[in-house]
C-alpha cells in the first residue's frame, strides 16, 4: 500500500530530523545499563560481569517499551496539528496512518536495540545463544513492541496533549518495569510481590528474551509471547481504528 | 437538482452536538457548483463543524447532506476522491520541509514516486515557495504555511475545495495573496470566514450562520438590501445581533 509506505517514510525522516526523540529512548537504557552494572552489579550478582549477563536482555526490553510510546506521541501530534482532519478527508486505506507510523517505530526500535546490544558487547556481554540467539531475541522484542504500539496509538488519539501521553507512559511503564525481573531476580522478594513480578508480562517477555540469548528458549515460551502480542493487538487495533475514525 | 447547474452541497436539517454544546441545529444549505461560496459567522457559530461534516471528517447526529451528489455518511469514499480540505490551522507536519509535506500528501493521493516529486515541484513553483522548499515548515511564516496548505489541497485538482478560515491570523499582505489564489482556482470553493470584506471580495453567494443555523443567504448585494444597510458589515451586525 502506497499510503502505508508514505507514512513509514515520513516516520523515517522524522527519526533523522528529530534525533533527540530517539536519543531519549536510547539514553535511558544506556544510562541504566552502565549505572546498574557498575554501581549495583557487584552487590547484586557477585560481579559486574555476572550482573551484565542478567541485565542486558532486560535493558533491551526496557528500550523497546520506551520507544513504543513514540507512536502514540506521533499520532497525538497529528491530531493536535489538524493533520488528522486532512488525512480523514483523503481517499486512502483507513488504517494506513497507524500501520505506517508503527512501521516507522519498528525502524526506530531496530536502531535502538542495535545500539544497546553493541554497548552490551563492549561492556562484556557474552550471550551463549550467539548471534542467532541475539537476533531472535531482538526480533521478538520488536514484534512485541508493535502490539504495544497499537495501545499507545489508541491513547495518543484519546488524550488531549503529547505531554499527557508521555506522563501516562511514565506512570504506567516505570512501575511495570521495576516490578518485573528486568533489573533483579525476584527470588529474594516477599512472596506476594514475587507472585506479581512473575506474572508481570514484562517479566515474561524479559525471561523469554534471556532464554533466547542464552540459547535455552523453548518454542512454548516464544509462542506465549507472540500470542500475548497478538492478544494486545486484537484488543487495541479495533479501538485505535475506531478512535481514528471518530476523534473529534 | 437541475442538470445544467448541479449542487455541490445539498444539506438538510444537519445537527451536531459536542457533549452538551449544540454546534449545528437543523442547518439547511445549498451550494451551487462552479462558484465561490462563503459561510460567514462569528466564532463558535458552527462554521468549522459544518465544514468537517461536509468533508466527511465528522458524522452528523441528525439530518443529511449530499456533497457532489454523494451522501456524506454512506458514500464518504466517493466524496473523498473529489474534494480537498484545508482546515482552520495549517495542517502540515512541522518537522518536514515544504517539499516533503507536499510529496507525502501526493503519495497519499496515490501518485507514483516520480509523479509525486514532479507535482510537489510544480506546486512549490506556482506558489512561490521554491526558495523555502528545503526548509522545515517549523521555520515558515503564517503566510507561507497557508500557501503550502492550499497547495496541498490542489495536488489532485478537486471538484470542491473546502477552505476553513483561510486568512485568519494572516497579515494583510498574506491575506491578499490567499485571495488571489482563491480567485484563480477552477474548483467550486466553499470557504468560511469571520471577515465580511473577504466574503464580499471573493464570494458569489454568502450564507450567514449563527448558533448553528443559517440566518440569511444570498448574494452580497441581496444581503445588504435585505438588512437595509448599504455596507455588508452593517448588514451582518444587524443580522447576528
Amino acid at each position: 500500500m502506497t499510503a502505508v509506505l508514505a507514512f513509514a517514510h515520513r516516520a523515517a525522516i522524522k527519526v533523522r530530523r528529530v534525533p533527540e526523540q530517539a536519543a531519549d529512548a536510547v539514553l535511558i537504557p544506556v544510562i541504566f545499563t552502565v549505572l546498574f552494572t557498575y554501581v549495583f552489579g557487584g552487590a547484586l550478582a557477585g560481579s559486574t560481569h555476572h550482573y551484565l549477563q542478567y541485565l542486558l536482555p532486560g535493558t533491551l526490553v526496557l528500550t523497546v517499551l520506551l520507544i513504543t510510546v513514540f507512536a502514540g506521541a506521533s499520532v497525538n501530534a497529528d491530531k493536535t496539528q489538524g493533520l488528522l482532519d486532512r488525512y480523514r478527508s483523503m481517499p486512502f486505506w483507513r488504517p494506513a496512518l497507524i500501520v505506517g507510523t508503527l512501521l516507522g517505530e519498528v525502524m526506530r526500535c531496530v536502531v535502538a536495540t542495535t545500539i544497546v546490544i553493541a554497548l552490551g558487547l563492549i561492556m562484556g556481554f557474552r550471550p551463549a545463544g550467539g548471534a542467532a540467539g541475539v537476533v531472535a531475541a531482538a526480533a521478538l522484542v520488536v514484534a512485541f513492541s508493535v502490539s504495544l504500539g497499537w495501545m499507545w496509538t489508541a491513547l495518543g488519539l484519546l488524550l488531549r496533549t503529547a505531554a499527557a501521553v508521555s506522563t501516562l507512559s511514565f506512570v504506567v511503564q516505570f512501575p511495570l518495569v521495576f516490578t518485573s525481573n528486568v533489573f533483579v531476580d525476584p527470588d529474594t522478594m516477599p512472596a506476594g510481590l514475587r507472585a506479581f513480578v512473575e506474572t508481570n508480562p514484562v517479566s515474561l517477555l524479559a525471561t523469554t528474551v534471556r532464554h533466547l540469548m542464552a540459547g535455552t528458549a523453548d518454542a512454548g515460551e516464544v509462542l506465549g509471547v507472540l500470542l500475548a502480542a497478538a492478544a494486545v493487538t486484537a484488543l487495541f487495533a479495533p479501538v485505535t481504528l475506531r478512535l481514528y475514525e471518530r476523534a473529534a | 437538482m437541475s442538470k445544467d447547474r448541479p449542487l455541490a452541497v445539498d444539506a438538510r436539517g444537519l445537527a451536531k452536538r459536542f457533549r452538551d454544546t449544540p454546534a449545528l441545529a437543523a442547518l439547511d444549505l445549498t451550494v451551487p457548483a462552479g462558484s465561490v461560496y462563503a459561510i460567514l459567522g462569528p466564532n463558535g457559530s458552527g462554521k468549522t463543524t459544518l465544514i468537517r461534516i461536509l468533508a466527511t471528517v465528522l458524522r452528523p447526529d441528525a439530518g443529511s447532506a449530499a456533497v457532489l451528489g454523494h451522501d456524506v455518511v454512506r458514500e464518504a469514499a466517493a466524496i473523498r476522491r473529489r474534494i480537498a480540505l484545508t482546515g482552520q490551522f495549517a495542517a502540515l507536519d512541522e518537522h518536514l520541509t515544504g517539499r516533503e509535506n507536499l510529496y507525502l500528501l501526493a503519495r497519499l493521493r496515490g501518485l507514483s514516486r516520480a509523479a509525486a516529486r514532479a507535482r510537489a515541484g510544480e506546486l512549490l513553483t506556482t506558489f512561490g515557495l521554491d526558495e523555502a522548499a528545503g526548509r522545515t515548515v517549523k521555520t515558515y511564516s503564517g503566510g507561507m504555511r497557508r500557501r503550502v496548505d492550499v497547495a496541498a489541497s490542489l495536488i489532485v485538482p478537486p471538484d470542491l475545495l473546502f477552505l476553513d478560515e483561510p486568512t485568519t491570523g494572516l497579515d494583510p499582505h498574506s491575506r491578499r495573496e490567499v485571495w488571489d489564489i482563491v480567485r484563480d482556482l477552477d474548483a467550486t470553493v466553499l470557504l468560511t470566514s469571520q471577515y465580511l470584506e473577504e466574503a464580499d471580495q471573493l464570494a458569489e453567494r454568502i450564507a450567514v450562520i449563527d448558533r448553528g443555523r443559517v440566518i440569511a443567504e444570498g448574494t452580497p448585494d441581496e444581503l445588504k438590501a435585505s438588512a437595509g444597510r448599504p455596507r455588508l458589515e452593517d448588514a451582518y451586525l444587524e443580522l447576528t445581533s
